[in-house]
């Protein structure tokens, strides 16, 4: 009996020396005698890319929903409603994706690689938030965003984390926003989409590593509100900046406030800012010095950052699949590493030549070399512009929500006596009708 | 006091300009996108000819059971009595056992048509998109057996675990009026 085992090995031997490239007909296909048809390839259709405007339509009567409950109703309760809604729908129901955070990229993308244009409904997703904060404050992170409902939702015990501390973390965000926004530039990868905590639980699958880190943040989110939404949502950082030119936005108190504190502990978020002192003139003076160091230090930090960012961008191009791979081969041609790897292997059963390979990784560092400059220079900015305001001290009278930090929840609306005159009048109202 | 109020509308209008800017600037960009953009939405797909079936899309997919799955072009395929996609290297036998057979979940069908010829056929509710038999059928026969994303099961991630893992650089976002990058025979 001959051994199937060395038919095959002799077979593979014949066919290695004989056919050197891949994917060759080795066997050319048989013309059969019988009457065999060959089946067809299965290849399923994706589901109809109806859903998409689905939820953009979704998003947008949410969205007009969730101003009329902050703004009017001034509700809690239907505000905590609709955001559990919102989190069942775009979160557990869609699966989370895509989400206005992640359509930041697409964006990007859109803008700086020609093969690629943005769906129209991601489109939807990316700006129709931005622009009802530019009128109404965010009202997005407040209702419908699901990644910031899941965390509202397990927020029992809230600490307040120190102003300092709360400004220092928020760097994260702006610095996670700039690379986002870079490595999408470059056509790395979607960094914030890779890294998203939480879209492994709408999916109830995903990878292990995210899913501890979610299951970390939520834990944490039990005691510090919304750790992701305050110091690490690319967006949110955004929506800070145009919130604070909102045409309305959220007030504590209905009508005016009567200076009772009450509210005063009342924001899980620390967004709200107590009255102001009025300042001693010594202070004054100092304060002014300061003021013009800082001013003239704005662009010593963008200068600075920019250099920083251009220093690191052959570590900042390793992002790029590319970039990794180039600088392998030239480890592996040069033996300064023994044996291959998958990358290695398939860029040679390719036949690309490594002078190819190392030409586009150089240009590809290079434009890793502007784009990390213009990252620094933002991160620079960003610090410079939160020294500034840091040092800048707003006359203010009343208790208010800061309006860049507000997510509009809502919470603190029911801490306000005047809310609760507002309400018993409305209540006698509706009697008397 | 006029000096307040002069500078109250100061104030004032630069917010409402920036408020203008930022609005415009908005528009700006969703304009240029839209302008760009065409109606479809994009799908991640695998290019066969770059894919050197390393395994991780059975394992990277954030699906528990892998969006990729075996895909054969008939049209390709030999019909090979000893498929190099089928059989364990060094099987005991020539014939359908289990402990004959590459695939570790038995997703592949062999059947007889005529001698010599037998039918593969990949049963997608067993295959784990694992691509033992892609890297046999590559290596040694025609190279009709490839992974594809299956866009009934794929849940599109705007960013796809499985390309960020893959060392190929084999997947890459397709129009999703064309889902599928199928191998033909008259490929170079």
């Amino acid at each position: 009996m001959v051994r199937p085992r060395l038919i095959l090995v002799a077979l593979a031997a014949l066919l290695v020396v004989g056919v050197a490239a891949l994917g060759l007909e080795r066997f050319p296909p048989p013309e059969f005698e019988t009457d065999y048809v060959r089946p067809t390839t299965t290849a399923p259709n994706p589901p109809q890319g109806l859903w998409e405007y689905v939820d953009a339509g979704v998003l947008a009567v949410t969205l007009v929903l969730a101003t009329v409950l902050i703004l009017r109703t001034r509700n809690r309760k239907l505000i905590f409603a609709l955001m559990l809604f919102c989190l069942a729908y775009f979160g557990f129901f869609r699966n989370g994706c895509v989400c206005p955070i992640g359509a930041v990229q697409n964006v990007t993308l859109t803008i700086f690689d020609p093969g690629y244009a943005i769906p129209l409904a991601v489109l939807v997703f990316f700006a129709l938030p931005l622009v009802f904060t530019l009128f109404f404050g965010r009202v997005f992170c407040g209702a419908v965003c699901p990644l910031g409902a899941i965390q509202d939702a397990v927020l029992i015990h809230p600490v307040r984390v120190p102003r300092w501390l709360e400004s220092g973390l928020r760097l994260i965000a702006y610095l996670y926003l700039g690379a986002g926004v870079l490595f999408a530039a470059m056509g790395a990868m979607f960094v914030i989409c890779r890294y998203d905590p939480f879209v492994g639980f709408f999916r109830l699958s995903g990878n292990w590593e995210m899913l501890v880190v979610g299951a970390c943040l939520l834990l944490i989110g039990m005691f510090v509100g919304r750790p992701y939404c305050r110091f690490l949502c690319p967006y949110g950082v955004i929506l800070r900046q145009l919130s604070r030119l909102s045409r309305w936005r959220v007030t504590i108190t209905p009508t005016d406030c009567i200076q009772c504190h009450l509210c005063e502990d009342a924001c899980p978020f620390g967004a709200i800012r107590k009255p102001t002192e009025p300042w001693p003139n010594k202070e004054y003076q100092v304060a002014r010095r300061r003021l013009a160091f800082l001013l003239v230090l704005l662009p010593v930090l963008i200068g600075a950052g920019g250099w920083a960012g251009y220093e690191l961008r052959q570590w900042l191009a390793m992002v790029h699949p590319e970039v990794r791979l180039a600088q392998r081969i030239y480890l592996e041609e040069n033996a300064l590493v023994e044996g291959t790897i998958d990358a290695s292997d398939a860029f040679r059963a390719l036949g690309r030549s490594s002078d190819e390979l190392y030409a586009a990784a150089t240009q590809l560092r290079d434009r890793f070399g502007i784009g990390g400059a213009l990252l620094g220079a933002f991160v620079g900015c960003v610090i410079g512009g939160k020294l500034l305001s840091l040092s800048v001290k707003r006359r203010r009278t009343d208790y208010e929500p800061d309006p860049a930090s507000c997510l509009a929840c809502g919470r603190c609306y029911r801490y306000c006596p005047k809310e609760h005159e507002r309400l018993k009048r409305g209540r006698e109202g509706l009697v008397r009708h | 006091m006029p000096q307040r109020n002069d500078d109250v509308t100061r104030r004032r209008l630069l917010r409402d300009g920036l408020w203008g800017a930022c609005l415009a600037g908005i528009g700006g960009v969703a304009g240029f996108a839209a302008h760009k953009g065409q109606k479809v939405d994009w799908l991640w797909q695998i290019d066969p000819y770059k894919c050197i079936a390393c395994g991780n899309c059975a394992t990277h997919c954030v699906l528990e059971e892998s969006a990729v799955k075996c895909t054969h072009v008939y049209g390709i395929c030999g019909y090979c009595e000893i498929c190099f996609g089928f059989f364990d290297p060094e099987p005991l036998a020539i014939n359908e056992g289990a402990e004959n057979q590459m695939c570790p979940t038995g997703a592949i069908e062999r059947k007889f048509v005529e001698e010599p010829y037998y039918e593969y056929s990949i049963s997608k509710s067993l295959c784990n998109g694992c691509g033992k038999c892609v890297k046999g059928c590559n290596a040694f026969g025609n190279g009709s057996l490839f992974l594809q994303v299956q866009h009934d099961r794929c849940v599109n991630c705007n960013q796809c675990a499985i390309a960020a893992a893959c060392p190929s650089q084999a997947f890459r976002r397709v129009p999703a009026d064309q889902p599928y990058l199928l191998k033909s025979v008259d490929h170079v």
